[in-house]
């Protein structure tokens, strides 16, 4: 990639008098010259788009949403069962929160999550990294994870009640399944795709095994494996659902069905907003340490 | 401009190598392809060999297999009287890509190219001196997409050089440079000799570059369509280096090699 202020850049064989002035200035920093240099000339007006602002524009749905949401309770376009008045839903987080109740099933959910996460994710690396850099192994286990991936989720859950039984293991375990795949398949397939001349020039330097893997092709596919990591968790909130509506008595899960079959529509409520809350605070996480990726191991 | 820790960090000793008999056959569709047949010279060390040829006729083939990259499927190839059957620490390839790891600074990628076991100030004085090399001291901490194309070829001989190698292969390194950057890498080349003659073998399409920097020329070429590619001549270039590009002599051996390349010269 260039660009005209890098082709300015001197490309002259260094003959004596450029190099001394070079020496003679070390502290001129380079980097931050060659960085302005890139900067248009004119200062650009930032647009509201671009500015630190932009935050609000996303923020501006949500709060139409909610006054949507209160203007059709509040005018009895639905009735107080089908669609309860957002503050109801507040009063009712609340009356859970000082029950004791809430904290519980967000903390058990979140630690189901976490667990089930970091297990599938560990799995998927590991085993993705064996399949993407080994031919045999690749050959040999290819066809059968790729048919255990081409299960619907919820089709293990019988299987888990049975064999694990109804307690935490099962849930963690198909937390686990939902995270493993996203990562399986992109670090597999992005340890495939680095690009062989690397590899090669790399190894023409005596550089091999773990050392190769360490310095070439973990780095290469790193943005890769954080973008799969965040499908992974977006996989496991989804399992972790489906986990704790089959059979639970905790978790934001439970507290769907639960109110379901109360009838508190106000709680039902609650765990989406919740469920929404969750998973958008743990995937914005992982999307700090995916740019924080992204901007150490540049691909090109 | 030279460094005067440069030839106090790098004691590089050419070495030998030598081509015998050495042929390359790839597995095809139909059965087998002989790309490569009886190929046998030997560069001293020190010496400055180019390898010409039209495309695809073996010379990169011919390259890898000295590399190590790739073994020679018939005959031997040999560095300083042994037979090389993998990647030798006395080589250092130098790409027709720069080929950084996109993620290390200039200097981490120059750093590849150190010799294992190295200590660290030593390893350190060597990249720093190398980088002084080739110009690119400002630059070492820039990531190879921070700089030019050019520059990021002489971090690419900078990693290579690293290597205090005994010989440097290059595979068309110059080739996808601007012809201004060229010239100047060329001569770049010829400075880093002229300092640490090492062993070099340089594979190039272009005639002009391979007379300019080379003390012998290695011709390759298919003596019939179909068949496997082979020496056609080795030429010693007239003259001693630095040479002038316009010299009498080296135009009229650049027209007569154009020609047997198939080229009509003017």
């Amino acid at each position: 990639m260039k660009t005209s202020t890098l082709d300015k850049a001197p490309v002259s064989r260094p003959s004596p008098a450029p190099e001394t002035q070079r020496q003679s200035a070390p502290e001129q920093k380079p980097q931050s010259a060659v960085l302005k240099n890139t900067a248009p000339s004119r200062k650009p007006r930032k647009s509201l788009l671009e500015s630190r602002w932009s935050w609000i524009l996303g923020a501006l749905l949500p709060i139409a949403l909610l006054a949507l949401w209160q203007f059709l309770s509040s005018t009895g376009v639905f009735s107080a069962v089908q669609l309860p008045a957002p503050s109801k839903v507040l009063a009712a987080a609340a009356d859970l929160w000082t029950r004791g109740d809430l904290g519980l099933h967000i903390a058990i959910s979140t630690q189901r999550v976490v667990l089930g996460f970091v297990i599938g994710a560990v799995l998927g690396l590991v085993l993705g990294a064996l399949i993407g850099l080994s031919r045999w192994a690749k050959t040999l286990g290819g066809p059968i994870i790729g048919a255990f991936r081409a299960v619907p989720s919820l089709a293990w859950v019988p299987l888990l009640l049975l064999w694990i039984g109804i307690g935490e293991d099962s849930k963690v375990t198909l937390v686990a399944i939902g995270a493993f795949f996203p990562v399986y398949t992109t670090v597999s397939a992005a340890l495939a795709h680095v690009d062989p001349k690397l590899v090669e020039a790399a190894r023409s330097f005596g550089v091999r095994g773990i050392s190769l893997f360490r310095s070439v092709q973990l780095p290469a596919v790193l943005p890769s494996v954080v973008s799969g990591l965040r499908l992974a968790l977006a996989q496991a909130w989804l399992f972790l659902v489906a986990a704790e509506l089959l059979g639970a008595s905790m978790g934001l899960g439970f507290l769907l069905t639960d109110s379901q079959n109360n009838g508190r529509t106000d709680r039902l409520l609650l765990a989406i907003v919740l469920l929404a809350i969750l998973g958008k605070i743990t995937d914005a996480l992982v999307g700090l340490f995916e740019g924080w990726v992204k901007k150490k191991f540049p691909s090109n | 401009m030279t460094a005067p820790s440069f030839t106090s960090a790098l004691t590089t000793r050419a070495c030998e190598i030598s081509f015998d008999n050495v042929g390359k056959t790839f597995p095809d569709s139909r059965g087998t392809r002989t790309v490569l047949e009886g190929v046998s010279f030997t560069v001293e060390p020190g010496e400055i060999i180019s390898i010409i040829g039209s495309s695809g006729c073996g010379k990169s083939t011919l390259l890898r297999a000295a590399a190590g990259l790739s073994t020679a499927t018939a005959g031997a190839v040999r560095i300083d009287g042994e037979t090389v059957y993998g990647l030798d620490s006395r080589v250092a390839v130098g790409f027709q890509e720069p080929r950084l790891l996109p993620w290390r600074t200039v200097e981490k990628n120059v750093a590849l190219g150190l010799p294992r076991g190295i200590n660290k100030a030593e390893g350190r004085a060597t990249v720093d001196s190398l980088l002084n090399l080739v110009g690119l001291a400002a630059y070492a901490h820039h990531r190879p997409r921070e700089i030019s194309g050019g520059m990021a070829q002489r971090a690419s001989l900078a990693r290579a050089l690293a290597r205090t190698p005994g010989i440097l292969l290059l595979d068309e390194p110059f080739g996808a440079l601007d012809a201004l950057t060229r010239i100047k890498m060329q001569d770049l080349l010829l400075d880093v000799h002229a300092q640490d003659p090492t062993t070099v073998l340089l594979v190039t399409h272009d005639v002009e570059e391979a007379l300019y920097l080379s003390d012998r020329v290695v011709v390759l070429g298919k003596p019939e369509d179909d068949a496997a590619a082979t020496i056609q001549r080795i030429i010693t270039v007239p003259g001693h280096r630095p040479r002038d590009r316009s010299d009498h002599q080296l135009v009229e051996l650049r027209n007569e090699l154009l020609a047997e390349l198939g080229v009509e010269a003017h």
